[in-house]
């Protein structure tokens, strides 16, 4: 028992700190691939190639002045950055980073835990990270604040139906909620029978587009659009509570780039895995680091949706897409069996 | 460790049960059952029903609680005294109106027989895990499922045909 609970321990650990470097990091990363989209240099000034850009801008935050509104509601004002913070966070403790691999003469399964209904718990998480967004917009007593929290929670109803039903042909493709179970489905084709080139493309595109919109990314920031919110429900945040707002934007980001790397593309999966079990943490990273890539690639290559055509999309495109998915992918397995 | 989470995520579902009633800002009520919803699901974990727990959140903390709090913020809080305040004798009303639904809870309670939780088990089969629910629901529980869904596609139809009313 204290076994496990030190290895799991020590796991919680590497991964936040993993984590919230690569948090700290996706953020210089956008900011370079802005700069290289739009024709200019990005931040390149503080240390090598602009590496040390995270660490400047972490001290410029601490050091900013905390502002609380007086007629904010205290209490929600500043638990709801960590509402948005901590769901996000817990995301990762089911995504199966990589096989088993042997240290310390032990074997240790790169994952921290898995249970029967890891997916589920995905989407719970999911779910419940929009209260963050909705109370930090109420409670910050702003009309453009309180528009962002509103808009926030009608984006995430609507667009959480469309997500829960594009991992459905996932599901009946590998029986299973359990992430592990869902990763070692697709071990076949020498590492290549990944959901996506299978049966689940359609799927793949309605969770991708959802999984934009629940992780609030252009198309479909409207919770902050700046042309018409000032900055949408984070307006009135300033020093650290701003810092965990955009830490938990960037963990959902990385989140939704991981949870559709195990459900489509294969997970760790890929050639070789079976010999160098090792290989298999650098597939999940690279495949990690494409979405991640494509995420900030869409940002500043699309405008964003209005807000009627942001429902009229998700309800009468995404949601009917996603049913016909499911059945096609049920038909084709009980033809096939 | 087992006995100490529970009675941690015991009180804390109480607490909250009892804020939502202590509360006069229906946004802090609001919230407070998600608390309670949130103790209640990790409850159900210790009893080795993940998939009812991950279900709750799912539901009822992540999509009604969500349409709630949305609605409350959309219409915000009435500023005047709440309708029973207006009307003293109610208060007294609610006395006997309470009395009963304890003695009904009691009964309830009662007519439960104590069934032997497979709590330590860990296998597939345990009661709330997805392969017993799936199996149950779609072998003995067929027919009231099936039943179920057609009500709320009902239920769903008829909010559109009123929501819709207003519009010819």
């Amino acid at each position: 028992m204290t076994d496990l609970l030190l290895e799991w321990t020590i796991k919680i650990a590497v991964i936040l700190g993993a984590l919230l470097t690569a948090v700290a990091y996706s953020v210089l990363l956008e900011r370079r691939i802005m700069g290289f989209i739009q024709l200019r240099r990005g931040p390149n000034r503080v240390g090598p190639f602009g590496l040390l850009q995270p660490a400047a801008d972490g001290l410029k935050l601490i050091f900013k002045e905390d502002i609380i509104p007086s007629q904010a509601s205290k209490l929600l004002y500043v638990i709801a950055p960590t509402l948005l913070l901590i769901p996000s966070l817990m995301i990762f403790i089911v995504i199966p980073f990589g096989s088993e691999i042997v240290l310390f003469g032990r074997k240790i399964a790169l994952q921290v835990t898995h249970f029967d209904v890891g997916l589920l718990y995905v989407l719970a998480l999911g779910s419940v990270s929009v209260y963050g967004i909705a109370l930090a917009g109420w409670a910050s007593n702003n009309k453009y604040s309180l528009m962002g929290g509103l808009r926030a929670s009608a984006q995430m109803i609507s667009y959480e139906l469309a997500l829960g039903l594009s991992v459905v042909g996932v599901l009946i493709q590998s029986g299973s909620l359990d992430l592990v179970e869902i990763v070692r489905s697709q071990g076949g084709w020498n590492g290549m029978h990944w959901n996506v080139f299978v049966s689940q493309p359609l799927g793949f595109l309605v969770f991708f587009i959802a999984a934009l919109a629940e992780a609030n990314r252009t198309p479909f920031d409207l919770p902050e659009a700046d042309s018409e919110l000032v900055a949408g429900y984070h307006t009135e945040y300033s020093s650290m509570k701003f810092v965990m707002f955009q830490m938990g934007e960037y963990c959902n980001l990385i989140a939704a780039a991981g949870v559709s790397t195990t459900l489509f593309w294969g997970g760790w999966m890929g050639p070789g895995v079976e010999t160098y079990p090792a290989l298999s943490l650098a597939y999940f990273t690279a495949k990690v680091f494409v979405f991640v890539f494509v995420f900030i690639w869409i940002r500043f290559t699309l405008p964003r949706f209005r807000y009627d055509q942001l429902m009229r999309f998700g309800w009468r495109v995404l949601l009917p897409l996603a049913i016909l998915n499911i059945i096609i992918t049920a038909t084709v397995k009980l033809l096939v069996s | 460790m087992e006995k100490a989470l529970f009675i941690i995520f015991a009180v804390v579902s109480v607490a909250a049960a009892l804020n939502i009633l202590l509360q006069r800002n229906p946004l802090y009520s609001a919230l407070s059952l998600v608390g309670t919803l949130i103790a209640l699901s990790a409850l159900y974990v210790m009893l080795r029903a993940q998939f009812i727990a991950a279900i709750q959140i799912v539901v009822y903390a992540g999509a009604i609680m969500v349409l709630f709090v949305f609605v409350i913020m959309l219409l915000n809080a009435p500023k005047e005294a709440p309708y029973i305040e207006k009307h003293k004798a109610l208060r007294f009303l609610a006395i006997p109106f309470a009395g009963l639904l304890i003695a009904e809870a009691f009964y309830v309670i009662r007519l439960v027989k104590p069934i032997q939780m497979p709590a330590s088990d860990d296998s597939a089969q345990a009661v709330g895990t997805t392969l017993s629910v799936g199996t149950k629901l779609f072998t003995d529980y067929l027919l009231p499922f099936e039943v179920t869904s057609v009500l709320i596609l009902m239920a769903i139809v008829g909010a559109m045909v009123l929501a819709r009313r207003g519009e010819d």
